[in-house]
């Protein structure tokens, strides 16, 4: 019962290893590193990373800055409540505002292009999730996100809020397109 | 210096608890199932209401049951239960008083408070904004004033365990090193320190705001030491639950840990690198540098997860190996074959142990790897993956731990041995599924914490495919199943304390007989001595590494197969 006994010896670290131990430990530190270089790795030749460009901003500054591309890109509107479909060019930046219970604008992407996506939140923590592609940013409040995104396939996306945010945190869906 | 109190020596286990501390330990441990027991209950409308079909609860009840559920279980619960193993491991397993019993029931008193004041909060309504609270949603003022002082209670509780062990020291109660059990437990109280205080400092200034006194409290610093208070704990559970798999292997089978080295650094890593989990949370986050992340999720390089690679290993080799002495040596297996598998605080362990490797540790990892977060993060593939850590892992080895204590500490005959026999099979596979099904879905992209996953009367719904809806389902059935399973948990637990047969105390004096040294055996006495010690645990090794590394790139693929992103 030795486990809850002191050690017969003292210097517990000066025991020696068993062979299974010491092959094991070996092989798991291999792989250990392997994982860490692998996310190193990743930053250098993979497509998929999550950009850090952070800005302090206030609901205020970027209600303003969304307002104005939807005021120039908007091509129409969606649903009873006349949501703006906004369809700015390749390349620039686009908005999107979270805040209780909805995203908005729509936006309408081209496939192949890259954007500048801007995220924040007027109030609480929201999620950005794209379905079904299935990825998943935090929106904070307070901070106005950049992200970097290339569509790779058109076709009718959901945003789905998968942060906790209230009472109409389950009616909080928007909707973007790709073409 | 004496004080007067009494040793009671278990003529059962041959274990001695010192009065006082076999009180305190009974009395939380007590509290802790009656937390478990209101966890269980919510837990019902929780998954009631997350099966589509059944669709139960209201949108508002549900948020509020699923805050209490978090809260009941993860803090209270669990946190009651590892104070009374902490108690264990310097009292009871160094045979040494327990330091300041009074200050001791002033932390279990704190705790009460807190637990019930912060639930009080909790169901008046106002304060359904989960566990995690995130600012700048508010709850009511006693919503965080009773987790303060629950962090208190519990912080004091730690200091009574430090204290416990410089008493055993200065009174010569055992002799060399504390045992590894012991030292486990020590590594849990030393990580619980350091929770506690984050959760003190990110949660006063959240209680002040509630009360108007300041007026801004930064959302991104809130989460960011909020994780440190909420990851780190999982850390006190995971070193708590490993100690308990030594406890159980020594207990079960005699075994003796492999190495003493190799599993006290490894714990050792834990106290070094466990702090740095808060990044976990914040992968998808903005504002925080790719370095930072890099280095924080892997734990400084992954050694953490080195460290419980190594535990998973050591834990089954020791019984490995004391099975073989005892003459169970036929091919690789028939160690595992002969365990006793009806005993329930073996099965108990073993399932825990498996589950926790496999479901909880592979799909942690994978989560917690920078750029594969964003493929999972706050979908329901991540309740997924902590209830396969801290329901199988934790909770499963508590409950196993349980059926050990009742004889030799509340000193009654189990009732419905046949019952308890059959619990953990039923309450770990149905959530093995359970975890499974919930990480399915989150693949699939499910949201969790969501009322209506159809989105009904919003023009935007979004349609789900059906597999999504089918894997919701099963959560619902394979959770009912836990849930029964938890169900006799309990009332094999408290039935026992009510009806169960007194067993005799034991001999009762008013010393200690000081703990004796283990004796030498043949394991290990130089490198590779006892040969390939363990050949079955090692293939059982390599199994999982296998699952692991397969796992890991699959998911690999399927990220690089999404639209761009920098
Ligand atoms: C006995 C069977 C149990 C069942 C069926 C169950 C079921 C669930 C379900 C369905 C969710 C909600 C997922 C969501 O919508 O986000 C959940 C959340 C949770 N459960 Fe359990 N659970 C059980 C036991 C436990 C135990 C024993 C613990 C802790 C030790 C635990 C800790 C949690 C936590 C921390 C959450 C997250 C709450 C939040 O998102 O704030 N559960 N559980
Ligand atoms: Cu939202
Ligand atoms: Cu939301």
């Amino acid at each position: 019962m030795s486990a809850i006994l002191p050690p017969t010896e003292r210097l517990w670290y000066k025991h020696p290893i068993d062979r299974v131990e010491g092959t094991w430990i070996a092989i798991a530190l291999t792989w250990c590193l392997i994982m860490f270089f692998m996310m190193i790795g990743w930053h250098i030749w993979g497509k998929q990373n999550l950009s850090t460009e952070t800005y302090r901003t206030t609901p205020e500054q970027f209600t303003t800055k969304a307002q104005a591309v939807v005021d120039k890109w908007t091509v129409r509107t969606e649903t009873d409540q006349n949501i703006p479909v906004v369809a700015p060019p390749p390349g620039s930046d686009v908005y999107l505002v979270a805040r209780l219970w909805s995203f908005w604008p729509i936006l309408e992407l081209e496939k192949d292009k890259t954007y500048r996506l801007h995220l924040t939140s007027l109030d609480y923590n929201h999620g950005f999730s794209l379905q079904p592609v299935n990825i998943n940013i935090q929106i904070v409040p307070g901070f106005e996100h950049v992200v970097t995104v290339t569509p790779n396939q058109s076709g009718t996306y959901s945003i789905v809020c998968n942060e906790y945010c209230g009472i109409g945190h389950h009616q909080m869906v928007g909707r973007l397109y790709v073409k | 210096m004496s004080i007067a109190t009494t040793y009671r020596t278990c003529p059962r286990s041959g274990l001695q608890f010192e009065s006082q501390a076999e009180w305190l330990i009974k009395a939380n441990a007590f509290v802790a199932v009656v937390w478990l027991l209101i966890g269980g209950l919510l837990a019902i409308g929780v998954v009631l209401t997350r099966w589509p079909a059944v669709h139960w609860l209201e949108a508002q009840t549900f948020y509020m049951a699923l805050t209490a559920h978090g809260l009941d279980m993860l803090i209270f619960w669990i946190i009651f239960f590892e104070i009374a193993v902490l108690y264990f491991c310097a009292s009871t397993l160094l045979r040494c008083r327990i330091a300041t019993p009074r200050i001791a029931w002033l932390a279990f008193a704190l705790m009460i408070i807190g637990s019930v004041v912060n639930n009080i909060a909790v169901f008046r309504g106002a304060s359904s904004v989960m566990m995690t609270s995130y600012v700048p949603m508010m709850a009511e003022p006693n919503f965080y004033l009773g987790l303060i002082l629950f962090a208190v209670g519990a912080l004091i509780a730690c200091f009574v365990f430090f204290g416990t062990l410089v008493v055993a020291k200065n009174e010569k109660t055992y002799e060399g090193s504390v045992p590894l059990v012991t030292f486990g437990a020590i590594t849990a109280a030393i990580i619980a320190v350091f929770t506690l205080v984050s959760g003190a400092i990110i949660l006063i200034p959240t209680w002040l705001k509630s009360l108007g006194v300041i007026d801004q409290v930064d959302p991104l610093a809130y989460r960011t030491i909020w994780w440190a208070l909420g990851h780190s704990s999982q850390q006190i559970n995971v070193a708590a639950h490993i100690s308990v798999w030594y406890l159980v292997a020594a207990i079960a089978f005699g075994a003796k840990p492999m190495s003493e080295r190799v599993s006290r650094t490894a714990f050792l890593l834990y106290i070094l690198f466990l702090q740095l989990a808060s990044a976990h949370h914040l992968l998808a986050d903005p504002g925080l540098s790719t370095g930072w992340k890099v280095l924080n999720t892997s734990y400084f390089m992954y050694f953490a997860v080195l460290a419980s690679m190594l535990h998973g290993l050591t834990i089954p080799g020791a019984m490995e190996v004391a099975q073989r002495q005892k003459g169970y040596t036929k091919g690789l297996f028939e160690w595992l074959r002969k365990a006793p598998w009806g005993n329930p605080t073996f099965s108990g362990v073993f399932i825990a142990i498996i589950g926790f490797g496999f479901l909880g540790g592979i799909s942690g990892v994978m989560m917690g790897t920078e750029q594969l977060n964003m493929i999972i993060h706050n979908t329901i593939y991540v309740p997924g993956h902590f209830h396969a850590t801290v329901v199988i892992g934790t909770t499963l080895t508590f409950m196993a731990l349980t059926y050990y204590l009742i004889p030799v500490l509340f000193r009654r005959e189990m009732i419905a041995p046949q019952l308890a026999k059959w619990q953990p099979y039923l309450f770990g596979f149905s959530m093995y599924f359970f975890t499974l099904v919930m990480m399915g879905a989150g693949t699939l992209g499910v949201s969790r914490r969501h009322w209506d996953m159809a989105f009904q009367g919003n023009a935007l719904a979004y349609e789900w495919p059906g597999a999504a809806y089918l894997m919701m389902g099963l959560v619902g059935i394979s959770g009912l199943a836990a849930i029964a399973g938890g169900a006799i948990y309990i009332y094999v637990t408290v039935g026992s304390l009510l009806w169960g047969r007194r067993l005799e105390r034991g001999e009762t004096s008013p010393k200690f007989t000081p703990v004796p040294r283990a004796a030498p055996t043949l394991v290990a006495q130089t490198y590779g001595s006892a040969g390939f010690a363990a050949p079955g645990t090692f293939v059982l090794a390599m199994v999982f590494l296998v699952a692991f590394v397969l796992y890991y790139f699959i998911n690999w693929k399927y990220l690089s197969t999404v639209w761009g992103l920098s």
